[in-house]
């Protein structure tokens, strides 16, 4: 277990210089230079001015050794300074990643628990009325583009109804935490929408297997309650496959989370990523890349150490 | 199976109609009217004018018309680049299986949207695309299917490798190997036909996740650019409007959810028509 561990996290590090060598590398292919944004900023740099700035920022030599010196400084702990935020990279980048933290734990939490209830309650009774109900709603939430859920709810529930914000955050100088919670109605309900209809489908094919099994049965002759066959002994099992295909979502939830974070102004990594790149941060756009690429590296790990924990089987030598 | 795909066929059909219809109205999806902008329903603009007051029906069965053809194009050629990796991958074994496998765990664990958003930003001119190509209207198409390819082609390839692994030792397929049939035949007359239902499925569905891309991506202003229309860029048009006009931006939303639950509900309308287990199988 340690072992596997240990190979993995090794893993995911090689995995991640492999990344941050392309995304540096593509990021140069956007459009713009940061020598041509100063020159825009102040057009009264000469011709030697650019050339001499674009030795001093290393613009000029090749792309190689820009990385290498990208990389000697990150490891160091110096990120860079964004220039968007005129603030160093890091102190930018890890409150963002704290609010989308909160952002995607609720929805990933509210979505389960709703999908665990969903999908069990069809699995008990499958092909009747409430498994069909339960079945074209989770194709109507799969099939939702999260901009336009967003869009609708910003115009009913801030528009309409003028119950909650329509975006922003809510904390500053003298936020509350119940300023905070309200402002996160909205885009936790957007996320949690989103991703019910995908988790359910995947908690009701799980379950139904389950339920098939031979142990059930026996459980069931064994005068066990039903509450006890389908908590205990079904769902145990069902628990393995969930936890795999959600070990796979968290990719499509830091997805969502950008969308979201977008519609609602809500300030956190996926926003943070879309700014950085349209508003040419380099800098930024690649850290804030790279950490969402770890997170994610990290999450798919947690799941599958969760795998073996619950499936005494499968051991990780 | 027949709900949905009427439903398609209805959105292909008035997609495809679309320039019949902007005939019979007399009026151009790019045109410009600004002393008739925000207009309300009436005979010249069945569902109003927008916020340039173009005809929003004629914008709509454009934007249709661009969805459905990156929809589908995008999936075949996804299916086709799966289809490609998965045979090798299953059929050679080895280390080729293995990095290909590697890969494409590693597509299906990254945080796609963030990478995609770099991708669809980048300067085609700087990797040496003529500029001329790269400024002209219909790159955008082609730059989505293929980012849709990228992410894409992860599904087709690890349902073919696995049929191919499953089907590879056959009585059937050795029998074939020792009368002497090449790799291609086998392949392609063995192999391929064994993995066609599910693949058939899973291009279906992935038609559907293609247009979400696609409109998440021209909502975001990175995927089809003006003057074109795309469901998803007329979304994000309205979005500062949709307080004045909400109707600007439930229209697009609207076709968007229709068009992707017909696709996802064919597939599982086909999923289970293949599926020799369920009782329902007509």
């Amino acid at each position: 277990m340690i072992r596997f561990t240990a190979i993995r996290l090794v893993e995911i590090a090689a995995m991640l210089v492999l990344m941050s060598f392309v995304i540096y590398a593509l990021i140069g292919l956007m459009p713009g230079d940061p020598i041509d944004l100063m020159l825009g900023a102040d057009p009264h740099l000469t011709a030697a001015d650019v050339a001499r700035l674009k030795s001093l920022y290393g613009v000029d030599r090749p792309l190689v050794d820009r990385y290498l010196a990208w990389a000697h400084a990150a490891l160091a702990g110096d990120l860079g300074y964004s220039r968007l935020f005129s603030a160093p990279v890091a102190a930018t980048l890890l409150p963002r990643l704290g609010n989308s933290l909160v952002l995607m734990g609720l929805s990933f939490a509210a979505a389960f628990a709703a999908a665990l209830g969903l999908g069990i309650a069809a699995a008990r009774r499958p092909n009747s009325h409430f498994d069909a109900v339960v079945n074209f709603t989770c194709f109507a939430g799969v099939s939702l583009p999260t901009f336009w859920l967003a869009l609708l709810l910003i115009l009913i529930f801030a528009q309409g109804l003028g119950w909650l914000p329509a975006g922003g955050i809510g904390g500053g100088e003298n936020g509350t935490l119940a300023g905070r919670l309200q402002h996160l109605v909205l885009p936790v309900a957007t996320l949690t929408i989103a991703s019910i209809g995908g988790y359910t489908r995947y908690v009701r094919a799980a379950m139904r297997d389950a339920l098939g099994q031979d142990h059930i049965r026996t459980a069931r002759a064994k005068g066990a309650s039903e509450a006890r066959v389908v908590w205990r002994h079904a769902l145990r099992g069902a628990l393995v496959p969930i936890a795999t295909i959600l070990a796979l979502s968290f990719g499509t939830l830091v997805s969502g989370a950008l969308v979201t974070e977008e519609m609602f102004a809500y300030p956190g990594m996926g926003k943070l990523i879309f700014d950085a790149v349209m508003g040419n941060d380099y800098n930024l756009a690649l850290a804030a890349l790279l950490l969402a690429t770890a997170v994610t590296m990290l999450a798919n790990l947690a799941a599958d150490l969760a795998y073996a924990w619950l499936d005494p089987r499968v051991s990780y030598r | 199976m027949k709900t949905p795909l009427v439903l398609l066929c209805a959105i292909a059909a008035a997609s495809l109609a679309g320039p019949l219809v902007a005939y019979m109205l007399g009026a151009d999806p790019a045109a410009v009217d600004l002393l008739d902008r925000f207009a309300g329903a009436s005979a010249a603009h069945p569902l109003g004018t927008d916020e340039l007051g173009r005809d929003l029906l004629l914008r709509l069965l454009e934007g249709g018309r661009v969805s459905l053809t990156i929809g589908i194009a995008a999936a075949l050629a996804a299916a086709a680049l799966g289809t490609a990796v998965g045979l090798a991958s299953g059929y050679l074994g080895g280390w080729t299986d293995r990095v290909l496998m590697r890969l494409a765990d590693g597509v299906i664990a990254l945080p796609l949207l963030p990478l995609l958003v770099v991708l669809a930003a980048l300067d085609l001119h700087k990797i040496g695309i003529s500029r001329g190509f790269a400024d002209s209207p219909g790159i955008s198409l082609v730059r989505i299917v293929v980012l849709a390819v990228l992410v894409g082609w992860t599904t087709a390839a690890r349902l073919v490798r696995g049929a191919t692994l499953v089907t590879k030792n056959r009585d059937f397929v050795r029998a074939a190997r020792s009368l002497g049939a090449g790799v291609p035949h086998i392949l392609r007359r063995h192999i391929l036909p064994n993995v066609m239902a599910p693949l058939v499925v899973a291009t279906t569905l992935s038609v559907g996740d293609i247009i979400l891309l696609e409109s998440v991506l021209s909502f975001l202003g990175l995927g089809v650019q003006p003057p074109l229309a795309s469901w998803g860029s007329m979304l994000s048009n309205a979005e500062e409007l949709v307080t004045s006009s909400p109707m600007l931006a439930i229209y697009p939303g609207a076709m968007i959810f229709l068009t992707v639950i017909a696709c996802n509900l064919l597939g599982d309308a086909l999923l289970r028509r293949f599926d020799p287990r369920d009782p329902a199988r007509g």
